[in-house]
């Protein structure tokens, strides 16, 4: 098949949006665990499954209005997204509260204890909600696609959640670079019995950290129902991808996570346009594990004496 | 050498006798062939379970990618046995005969040339402990020559192993995709699928499992296991005081790829297939859980691990399977938050003071026995040890 100089033009700018939203998607999924794992150094095996709470909060949203409001459901998706942010922030409370507090000490004993939960979690969704796949009603400004020229077809749902992600990107970075808690977090991060001597409270700010990380999963959660259905064990395929990024960009630091989202996305969209789409994953996979062995400490590491 | 035998027995020879007389002489006994191949089933996660313990317990270093090396050892086996089943004259009917069928099906007209060399078993049987091998040695070099430990060596792991799956699943024309390397049937013209067969093939497994535990113990009660241990808590000393510490570790993985390996091999050949659900991240996952739940401390009590999750597995999820999981979950979070170092743990810190007092009691004139190991035993002080880990069991 030929291509023209536009075809050409219009795929590249088409395949360059397609990269784009997955850029967004990933940092969605990396951004929570750059709070809980970067800074706190908490392994959250069930951060797949604290974004699942926030699919599932949206789906039981568009269920309830559909049934009993009719009229709003063009507007019940934003609330939904904030709940989702609640619902998963209630829980990581709960969860830091009676598991991650007792292991701080031992960071490889989160990794097993919350992967146990994540296994957990995955039954209550799958009892809760049944084994199938669902997708929410999405109100109607989010379907369809935006056509700036003829020949280019930029999907609504994939800016939603590009737009999302640099709101979101933008609020943590705000948050934690300009604010009290941040200011608390970061001492607590870098030296917890000398920010607890100057009068930081480090249990009640590991507390309240370590839950919006995973009010944070919950809201790219919600924000991936725009994408693709849910399921119980949809966050079971994130995890690592989501380690990934924030293990590649370099644990503590939040722009780090960032540029590796972008970097990451990028090649496995440009190299999805070549080869298959399994390949593509394995080549992507294959540089970041190369380049981490080159560099263990990611792409960023934060010079901190230890 | 009678110093080295006796410290042999007493970090764990009872035990290992005690073991050795279950998966010789009970399990045989009491179960049917059924049930009896489940168990050598089973036990070939053993061989995973203690090479964990080797790795995770004295090394100090926690992989979850063990599943790769379980698999790169299992596919090896499964190739030999694979290319032994389709000879022409069985592969007649296919377009292209004398290729595994998947490959016909794949459209594939030839063998590739990598899986050539796997028609000679002793081939075969070097790549099953090689390749892992191999393969442990080039992560472990480079990552612990920059000293990358812990979480981030967990997460590479972790991240092999769904490159590995992802691989095989995509490149279903040489490796046999979802489905996996199937319908296996001799192995040197002996058919594997017989009871009789199947028998053999137990007892092979148990008395290998049986070898690598001891070679493990030997490892353990070298200097060798005593500098892996003093490298575990305190790796700064031990590299101040000369040792190349991260060679250790290399080797330390090493060895338990390759007894991962062996334990895939044997998993072929008693189950009859391989495939990528034995690779991945979640299996891999398990197979910690199963040192965890045994003890990672304990040789023995690894071995001991996997047999009882894969029977609470087995039975739960016939009888009630929507329990199971939270029952796997209880297992995971009770056992890392209250007994870090599993059931050898609960027996070393419950059952054996009491036995001890119990016998002080009868003979009150008999000295207390004797410390129960010659490695150093200092009690954990709070805060750098991981808590509760002891040299104690093993």
């Amino acid at each position: 098949m030929e291509y023209s100089l536009s075809d050409m033009y219009n795929i590249a700018l088409m395949q360059g949006f397609a990269g784009l939203s997955l850029f967004a998607v990933l940092l969605l999924m990396g951004l929570g665990l750059a709070i809980i794992f970067g800074q706190m150094g908490v392994i959250n095996m069930a951060h797949g499954e604290f974004m699942t709470i926030g699919a599932y909060t949206i789906y039981l949203f568009s269920t309830l209005t559909e049934s009993f409001a009719p009229g709003l459901m063009n507007a019940y998706f934003p609330v939904a997204i904030v709940f989702a942010f609640f619902i998963a922030f209630a829980v990581g409370w709960l969860v830091e509260w009676g598991l991650i507090r007792h292991l701080y000490a031992r960071p490889l004993d989160t990794l097993l204890a919350t992967w146990g939960l994540s296994l957990g979690m995955q039954q209550i969704f799958r009892s809760t909600f049944g084994p199938k796949e669902v997708s929410p009603t999405l109100p109607d400004w989010l379907m369809g696609s935006w056509m700036p020229t003829e020949g280019v077809d930029i999907p609504i749902n994939g800016m939603f959640v590009l737009a999302l992600t640099i709101l979101v990107t933008g609020g943590v970075l705000l948050a934690l670079y300009k604010s009290r808690w941040g200011l608390r977090v970061r001492a607590t991060v870098s030296n917890r019995t000398m920010a607890n001597a100057t009068g930081i409270n480090t249990k009640k700010t590991d507390r309240v950290t370590f839950a919006i990380g995973c009010g944070i999963a919950g809201v790219a959660g919600a924000a991936f129902t725009t994408i693709g259905s849910t399921g119980p064990t949809s966050g079971s395929l994130y995890i690592v991808d989501a380690f990934l990024v924030v293990t590649f960009g370099g644990a503590a630091s939040l722009w780090g996570t960032v540029v590796s989202a972008f970097g990451i996305a990028q090649t496995q969209s440009i190299t999805e346009f070549f080869l298959s789409g399994s390949m593509a994953k394995v080549l992507t996979l294959l540089t970041i594990v190369t380049i981490l062995m080159l560099r263990p400490q990611g792409l960023f590491a934060a010079k901190v004496r230890r | 050498m009678m110093k080295k035998l006796s410290n042999w027995f007493s970090g764990g020879g009872y035990s290992f006798v005690v073991l050795a007389a279950v998966i010789l002489v009970v399990f045989p006994l009491a179960l049917d062939a059924f049930r009896l191949n489940l168990v050598g089933k089973y036990l070939t996660y053993g061989f995973v379970a203690v090479g964990l313990v080797m790795l995770w317990g004295w090394g100090g270093v926690l992989s979850l990618g063990q599943g790769v090396f379980f698999g790169l050892g299992g596919y090896a086996m499964a190739m030999f046995l694979k290319l032994e089943a389709s000879s022409p004259e069985n592969t007649a009917i296919q377009s292209t005969p004398g290729i595994p069928d998947f490959m016909d099906w794949n459209q594939l007209t030839e063998l590739p040339f990598w899986w050539e060399p796997f028609n000679h078993l002793p081939f075969a049987l070097i790549a099953v402990v090689a390749v892992p091998m191999l393969l442990a040695f080039i992560i472990g070099f480079a990552m612990f020559k920059r000293r990358v430990g812990g979480v981030y060596f967990a997460i590479i792991t972790q991240a092999v192993a769904l490159i590995l799956t992802v691989l095989i699943i995509g490149q279903q024309g040489y490796t046999g995709g979802v489905n996996g390397i199937t319908d296996l049937r001799t192995m040197l013209g002996w058919d594997i699928r017989e009871d009789g067969a199947k028998l053999v093939l137990y007892f092979v497994n148990a008395v290998l499992l049986l070898g690598v535990i001891a070679l493990c113990r030997w490892v353990q009660v070298s200097k060798l296991g005593t500098l892996l241990l003093a490298m575990r808590d305190k790796e700064d000393r031990v590299r101040f005081s000369g040792y190349d510490v991260s060679m250790f570790k290399v080797f330390v993985f090493c060895l338990a790829a390759g007894i991962s390996a062996i334990g895939g091999a044997m998993f072929t050949l008693q189950v009859g297939f391989m495939s990528p659900s034995f690779v991945g991240i979640v299996p891999s996952i398990e197979m910690v859980i199963f040192a965890a739940v045994g003890g990672r401390m304990s040789l023995v009590g690894a071995v001991y691990g996997a047999l009882l999750v894969n029977f609470g597995k087995t039975y739960f999820s016939e009888s009630f399977p929507d329990l199971w999981l939270f029952l796997m979950a209880a297992l995971f979070i009770g056992v890392t938050m209250a007994f870090p170092n599993g059931l050898a743990g609960v027996w070393e810190k419950y059952v054996v003071p009491r036995l001890r007092g119990k016998a002080r009691e009868r003979q009150p004139d008999t000295p207390p026995s004797p410390p129960s190991t010659a490695l150093p035993t200092k009690p954990a002080p709070s805060g750098d040890l991981p808590k509760g880990i002891s040299s104690q069991s093993a």
